[in-house]
């Protein structure tokens, strides 16, 4: 078994503009994109929908294999749509078999709607790309801060992400040594029915929730070593600056979810 | 005498196939003869650690063979399996896999899985207790509820409990106090000397493995560059050296001292064998009569 071939929210490392811009007008941006697609209705919105996707993603140097590899996933979601989309339209009828009527607005219908999904995961992708998990719950730590004056504990839930991303490389490979050091014992976990795989596990599970316990203390005492004491008053040695760029960034993002906005009315 | 395990060819790549492919061991040939008490030094990333896992069937080979009493390890999904009951692998930190309730149960956690009746596990139990010191005592209590000595000695009896022909142990006294360090390595000693197994010893201590074992294997970057008694590798200092490994630091002394021309035996390594050779020189210059402390001091200064 592969444990480390697993990838979540993977980043890759760049200097392309879109790296280089703060995750706020990022995650921004992305906000502002998915609602331009919501609001998109016709050929001429999804095409500037279309084209404003394809050139963030030609900026930002990330490969279209990469990109395309994450919609694996959701590849049934996308026929189910699709499927249902097709037949449940109603309007001039181009087919019919059985009970089934597939329409010309239900083929127009499921095409948008399977670029629509496509779109939008494409867009959160590359937010996930091209910001490093770190400078992410940056972001959306500074971009839910009002949300303290209503004592919503923005900085821990912030803290308790990064930690979780931080660990999952490490419990993986935590895994895969266990794993090892008792298949070394002749345990097996492969084989059997689903009742002897559970028990198998137990080798497995044991160990390893209490390494995440000792590794949750370990880094709890050498958090307070350093005189850490929750968000209050605490600064950070990388302050979030908006530079131009970003202001440019957000204020194209804004203006294009408008403009979608308004040509979406018109049915455009 | 053909060996009981050995390498032919044994080729290893990490993440084949993509961009981080590395290759961990380039065409090994490695071999361990019955009853042999052999060390494996390197450093980190050298590709020892991927060497002992081929060794029970843990790594599949990207090319290449590894052989169990001359037979493939890998000729059916049984043997595999089988033979990680006959190569018994204790992994660095093995405290961190127990798991069980009792201490007896995690030792019995081996035996059982090879489908013994309860008669033979309970005395490979008790009998795999008594070689790493454990007394009949703590069979019964939590295996956490132990020193972090003792967990170890745990986990390495859980391994001997299956009564392996080759037992291989990646850093047993990694982080154990110098007592702890002794009493796990008489330990070894013991089950090599009463069960004529073969012994591989994965250390970075050369101190440990010079006085420990009867051959070391050097690996540096996927290969086996130095092979051969004690004497024989640590001959090679100035490589050793250079591969991150060095000699043990009596070797170092007595090196320096045969350079400024003194009439010093090579191939020391360990304390008592300097005390030995340190002695057999004062003697040499008719030193031994008098007070050797008074003269050294009087040479010294």
């Amino acid at each position: 078994m592969a444990l480390k071939d697993i990838t979540l929210g993977q980043f890759f490392p760049g200097s392309s503009l879109i790296h280089r811009l703060d995750p706020r007008a990022k995650l921004i941006g992305l906000i502002a994109y998915i609602v331009a697609l919501f609001l998109a209705n016709g050929w001429l919105t999804y095409l500037i929908a279309f084209l404003t996707l394809a050139l963030v993603v030609a900026v930002s140097t990330v490969k279209l294999k990469a990109l395309l590899r994450g919609m694996k996933p959701v590849l049934f979601l996308l026929v189910f749509t699709a499927v249902l989309n097709m037949f449940y339209t109603p309007g001039t009828p181009l087919a019919k078999f059985w009970i089934f009527t597939i329409t010309y607005e239900g083929i127009v219908h499921a095409f948008f709607m399977v670029i629509r999904i496509l779109m939008l995961i494409s867009a959160t992708f590359l937010l996930t790309y091209t910001t490093s998990p770190l400078a992410l719950t940056d972001g959306l730590e500074s971009l839910l801060g009002p949300l303290k004056k209503v004592r919503v504990p923005v900085h821990e839930l912030s803290m308790i992400m990064s930690i979780a991303l931080r660990f999952i490389p490490t419990l993986i490979e935590e895994t895969d040594k266990i794993m090892s050091a008792q298949r070394a014992r002749g345990a097996d976990f492969d084989t059997g029915n689903l009742i002897q795989k559970a028990k198998a596990l137990i080798p497995l599970l044991v160990p390893l929730f209490i390494s995440a316990f000792r590794r949750a203390d370990e880094l709890a005492t050498a958090m307070e070593c350093r005189c850490y004491h929750g968000g209050e008053g605490r600064t950070r040695m990388k302050q979030l600056h908006y530079k131009p760029g970003d202001g440019l960034f957000i204020f194209a993002a804004l203006a294009i979810c408008v403009g979608i906005g308004v040509l979406g009315r018109f049915g455009w | 005498m053909p060996p009981i395990i050995e390498t032919r060819q044994l080729h290893h790549l990490y993440s084949a196939g993509t961009p981080f492919e590395h290759a961990a061991l380039k065409e090994v040939d490695f071999s361990a003869q019955a009853g042999e008490y052999l060390a494996i030094i390197g450093r980190t990333g050298s590709g020892k650690s991927t060497l002992i896992q081929h060794l029970n069937g843990l790594l599949k080979p990207t090319s290449g063979q590894v052989l169990f009493e001359g037979e493939d390890i890998w000729s059916s999904k049984e043997h595999t399996r089988a033979v990680r009951f006959q190569v018994g692998l204790v992994f660095q930190y093995p405290e961190y896999q127990l798991f069980e309730e009792t201490v007896y149960k995690d030792i019995s956690f081996g035996p059982r899985n090879m489908g013994l009746d309860e008669g033979e596990i309970d005395r490979r139990v008790r009998q795999a207790a008594r070689f790493v010191g454990l007394d009949e005592a703590l069979l019964d209590k939590s295996p956490f509820d132990l020193s972090g000595g003792q967990k170890r000695r745990v986990a390495i009896a859980g391994v001997i409990a299956m009564e392996p022909k080759v037992l291989i142990l990646d850093e047993p006294t990694a982080g154990l106090d110098p007592a702890g360090a002794a009493q796990i390595l008489d330990n070894i000693r013991n089950y090599h000397l009463e069960q004529n197994a073969t012994i591989i010893l994965v250390s970075h201590s050369m101190e440990e493995v010079a006085r420990e074992a009867g051959r070391l294997v050097v690996i540096s970057e996927g290969t086996i560059p130095y092979s051969g008694t004690p004497s024989q590798v640590f001959a090679h200092g100035a490589q050793l050296e250079r591969m991150g490994l060095g000699v043990p630091a009596m070797t170092r002394v007595f090196a320096r001292l045969r350079a400024m021309g003194l009439d010093v035996p090579g191939g020391v390594y360990t304390i008592e064998q300097a005390r030995d050779a340190v002695l057999a020189a004062l003697a040499r210059n008719g030193a031994g009569s008098g007070q050797p402390s008074a003269r050294g001091e009087e040479r010294w200064t």
